[in-house]
């Protein structure tokens, strides 16, 4: 019994402080994305933005961040979600001004800032391309619970790197609050997206 | 009348017979039918990805085994999948396109990488493809190169 008690006493906590917390919000926000508000921590890392300029999660208060793991020599699934979220930035017009996409290479042996500017460029012109260390990059997938891993290489030292999906969004205050994967719907990231930059706004 | 009409019956069998036996080295590609063919053009040297569709208007299977392009220095047929939220890609050495059916090369799912430009490959370019099948017979396919934040081959016609 007692043990059993004890386990249970973190959740009871765990729950009163939901009660609490959303006690003092107002409306929760009608998002459609998946809500994660409150259960993944701050943007916030010390990473090189495709410019070459040491930057962290501080640099991107004040705009919507939507953050992607991914490395320049993915063909195929990566330049899809870039374009998907090019076209959803298109849609939103002129408030996609404040809100930048912050793709983050998980393969810091090939991708320079270089590298990543002429990427990301080829896509959005609200896109940063960041890049690390392996340690640094590390850091920012597990904060995230994202995960990534370099496949083996072949003769030519080719080789693939599996990695997250996921689509994280962040408020203006650095706030965790969507997971979108990149099948969600344009019309949902647009929809959420237009509640988070219509929130907050800088005057 | 038996006995004149049966050389000619034999005739008639050998000659089904050469049909299908010249017929298995052309059959695969003369009965596909290529649509829809695009590469998204990504910056520097890195790999592109070549998406089509293939229609297959025979009565049997066709396996497409991969690609060859003069543009570039190696092509490899891919299948990009996500499962447990992670996304990986993996070499396959065929793609099936059933018997009067289609075949989908598109973003996040099956594609063909191409690897290596020889040349610089800008949006706007056609670059011919010669698409290889298991039978040894090739299609050449022109694709059309767009640009890096295309989601699709952007046909005007291209509502199926």
């Amino acid at each position: 019994m007692k043990p059993r008690y004890l386990l249970c006493l973190p959740l009871l906590l765990l729950l009163a402080m939901g009660a609490l917390l959303g006690g003092c919000r107002s409306e929760p926000l009608p998002f459609r994305l998946t809500n994660i508000s409150g259960h993944m921590p701050d943007l916030d890392f010390k990473l090189t933005d495709d410019n070459g300029k040491a930057v962290t999660g501080a640099e991107y208060r004040g705009k919507v961040v939507l953050l992607y793991f991914g490395y320049t020599h993915c063909p195929d699934v990566c330049p899809l979600t870039l374009a998907q979220l090019h076209v959803v930035m298109q849609r939103l017009g002129p408030l996609a001004d404040d809100a930048r996409i912050l793709f983050v290479s998980v393969d810091p042996a090939r991708d320079t800032p270089a590298v990543m500017h002429a990427y990301v460029n080829a896509f959005d012109k609200r896109a940063v391309g960041l890049v690390g260390s392996a340690r640094a990059v590390e850091a920012l997938s597990k904060r995230y619970r994202s995960a990534f891993t370099r496949e083996p290489g072949d003769a030519d030292g080719n080789y693939e790197v599996s990695h997250s999906s996921a689509i994280y969004i962040f408020d203006r205050e650095g706030k965790a609050r969507l997971l979108a994967t990149p099948s969600a719907s344009q019309d949902d990231l647009v929809h959420d997206l237009h509640l988070l930059l219509d929130t907050g706004a800088t005057p | 009348m038996k006995t004149t009409r049966l050389p000619f019956r034999h005739a008639g069998l050998l000659l089904a017979g050469l049909l299908l036996a010249g017929g298995v080295q052309a059959t695969a590609a003369e009965h596909v039918r290529a649509s829809h063919a695009w590469i998204r053009v990504l910056p520097g040297n890195l790999p592109a990805g070549a998406y089509v569709t293939l229609h297959n208007d025979s009565a049997q299977p066709v396996a497409l085994t991969g690609a060859s392009s003069a543009a570039y220095a190696e092509v490899m047929l891919h299948h990009s999948s996500t499962a447990g939220g992670m996304s990986r890609m993996s070499m396959v050495d065929t793609l099936t396109v059933p018997a009067h059916g289609e075949a989908v090369l598109a973003p996040a799912g099956y594609h063909l990488m191409l690897m290596k430009p020889k040349t610089p490959v800008k949006p706007g370019d056609t670059v011919p493809l010669t698409l290889k099948f298991s039978d040894g017979s090739t299609l050449a396919t022109d694709f059309a190169a767009r640009p890096a934040n295309a989601v699709d081959a952007g046909e005007p016609h291209a509502a199926h």
